[in-house]
């Protein structure tokens, strides 16, 4: 019997030839990513990095993305400790305010590549099983322990096996695929599982498995990874990331999956995560005509350059509805830049939108775009929990960049496929 | 000893909204925000030694552990849920905190019935009926043993 993607790579990594589903191993991984949280992380062990010091000064990737610029004196006070434990510690890979969304981050510097295994103080490092990265998210206290011991252990997850066959019709996205994918299998369908994604994968862009691997956690999957191909090599190249194909992990053809779906990508239609839970997903035309106070583009979900590139053909030339307010937030300073060459934000902030700096902004709803009680946000994040942006008695609904887009032409929730010609 | 009630897929939001998470990080920050939007009462309320029971996919969502080190923190005995998220589970069991996953045990509880929970027996006792319990995997028992995994890290630490 063949080993599925996190089979191999688990057994690979902790030096045996094979493993088996629920079999505990321990591994070292190759990065521990955290964010504005590493304050915090790093604050429960002053003493022993005093005594011990850290295990690895390349272990650790952090990004400073989450309350940025500092909202508060006690948020520049922990971005302030973060720089100064930098500094002590010689962390090499550190990256300050204005750089983009640690996931985004870790992506585009290269450190996600196929084979490696990451961990990260944040539910959504499972994005990088879009390049074939085995990568899931612990809390701070393990962060914690991670950076005075190096190691840690995991469980062989079983798998689901998920094949997208065919093209996605026109004014469908990647977005609107994860979505009914969750709305499908619950927000705990695929809890200590892995997901791994088969079929006509060629037919999805590098930005649209980022979305769909971004996810994974939002059904509770432990990873949500995607095979490489031509598009990743292309990826990699663009970025002047190395690549080795030596390093590529992929399921074997007999592997074992606990559960297997299929999809026939030309099928689907635009669809919404209605508030409060994100398996809560409805057809677009459905929810047409809600009014929205607020409209969001951006987040390590949608804020790539595709998601821009959409968003500004739809907007371009006309103005955003006066009776609400869009919010746009590149997912990082490489893709601000591009979106800038190529005239989106400008499109964008002409037809009335609100720049952010390239972070986590009205995400999390510690800063930046708090929503009042009573008011309604569509967005291309990923979470709509209540009080996820801020304010309990406030909305969120979840959609592509181009439904977020024709809907800020109309005020109201709009099908884009009437927007795209 | 009391006992808290809710339903399924309770999220780390409603367990600790995400807008202190970046202001409060220590037990005395957390503990005053638990539940705050689910339960606005039960901060308050919640003495050391209570039982939580709940639905599906407790603690689903971010990976914050400000819910778990709070929970632990106010003395909460264990949290009794017909399943849990990866990350809460794992967050929790690095805190110490007990999770029993048991979907009879929550089915049978009405409120005001008697729980007995006996965590070396792996048995929980709701209304007079008992029912068994997984005992956790090796690697976490020493988790949990130790007193969470920071006192856990620091006796490896100290033994290398
Ligand atoms: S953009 Fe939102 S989901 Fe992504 S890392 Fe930031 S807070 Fe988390």
């Amino acid at each position: 019997m063949g080993m599925t993607f996190a089979q191999k790579i688990l057994a690979h990594k902790s030096g045996q030839d094979t493993v088996k589903v629920g079999q505990i191993v321990t591994i070292k991984p190759d990065y521990l990513l955290t964010h504005d949280n590493t304050a915090a992380i790093v604050g429960k062990i002053g003493d022993e990095l005093d005594k011990y010091g850290v295990v690895r000064t390349d272990l650790n990737i952090i990004v400073l993305d989450h309350v940025i610029p500092a909202a508060s004196e006690k948020n520049a006070a922990g971005h302030k400790k973060i720089r100064a434990f930098v500094k002590e510690h010689k962390i090499e890979h550190f990256f300050d305010i204005g750089e983009g969304i640690c996931h985004q981050v870790v992506y585009e510097k290269g450190f996600a590549r196929p084979g490696r295994i990451i961990v990260g103080s944040d539910s959504h490092t499972c994005s990088y099983g879009a390049v074939g990265t085995f990568s899931t998210g612990i809390d701070r206290t393990e962060s914690a322990a991670l950076i005075l011991m190096g190691e840690t252990w995991l469980k062989v997850p079983p798998t689901i096996k998920i094949t997208l066959k065919g093209r996605l019709a026109k004014g469908v996205s990647a977005k609107d695929i994860i979505l009914r994918i969750i709305g499908d299998i619950s927000a705990d369908g695929a809890t200590y599982q892995a997901v791994e994604f088969h079929g006509d994968i060629h037919n999805l862009s590098m930005d649209d498995r980022f979305t769909i691997a971004n996810m994974g956690i939002e059904m509770g999957a432990k990873i949500a990874v995607f095979p490489v191909d031509n598009t990743t090599k292309a990826f990699f190249d663009e970025y002047n990331i190395p690549f080795n194909a030596d390093d590529v992990v992929w399921a074997d053809a007999d592997a074992e999956y606990i559960r297997e779906l299929e999809y026939d990508l030309s099928t689907l239609e635009p669809v919404i995560a209605a508030p409060h839970t994100v398996d809560n997903v409805k057809p677009v035309n459905e929810l047409e005509g809600i009014p929205l106070d607020q409209i969001l583009l951006g987040t390590c979900t949608n804020g790539r350059l595709s998601d821009f590139e959409i968003a500004a053909s739809i907007i371009k030339g006309k103005k955003i509805h006066p009776g609400t307010r869009m919010l746009i937030l590149p997912a990082s300073r490489h893709i601000m830049r591009e979106a800038m060459k190529k005239g989106y934000i400008d499109a964008l902030v002409e037809a009335g939108a609100v720049m952010l700096p390239p972070g986590c902004g009205p995400c999390l709803g510690a800063h930046q775009g708090a929503m009042a009680p009573g008011e309604k946000t569509l967005s291309t994040a990923n979470r709509n929990f209540k009080g996820r942006m801020g304010c309990k008695d406030a909305e969120t609904y979840l959609s592509s960049p181009a439904t977020v887009a024709a809907s800020a032409l109309h005020g109201v929730i709009t099908d884009p496929r009437k927007e795209i010609i | 000893m009391k006992v808290f009630k809710y339903g399924d897929d309770i999220n780390t939001d409603m367990l600790f909204p995400g807008k202190y998470t970046y202001t409060c990080s220590t037990a005395e920050e957390i503990k005053p925000h638990l539940l705050e939007d689910l339960d606005a009462d039960f901060a308050s309320a919640v003495q050391a030694g209570d039982i939580i029971f709940a639905g599906n996919n407790f603690g689903c969502g971010s990976s914050r552990e400000q819910p778990a080190l709070g929970l632990k923190a106010v003395g909460v005995k264990a949290i009794v849920a017909k399943g849990f998220s990866r990350i809460f589970y794992r967050a929790s069991t690095n805190q110490g905190l007990m999770l029993i996953e048991c979907a009879e045990a929550v089915d049978a509880y009405k409120e005001g019935a008697s729980v007995e929970l006996n965590t070396t027996a792996g048995t929980i006792t709701v209304a007079g009926k008992s029912y068994n319990f997984p005992k956790l995997p090796d690697e976490m028992m020493a988790i949990m043993d130790a007193g969470g995994l920071l006192k856990y890290t620091k006796k490896k630490l100290e033994e290398r």
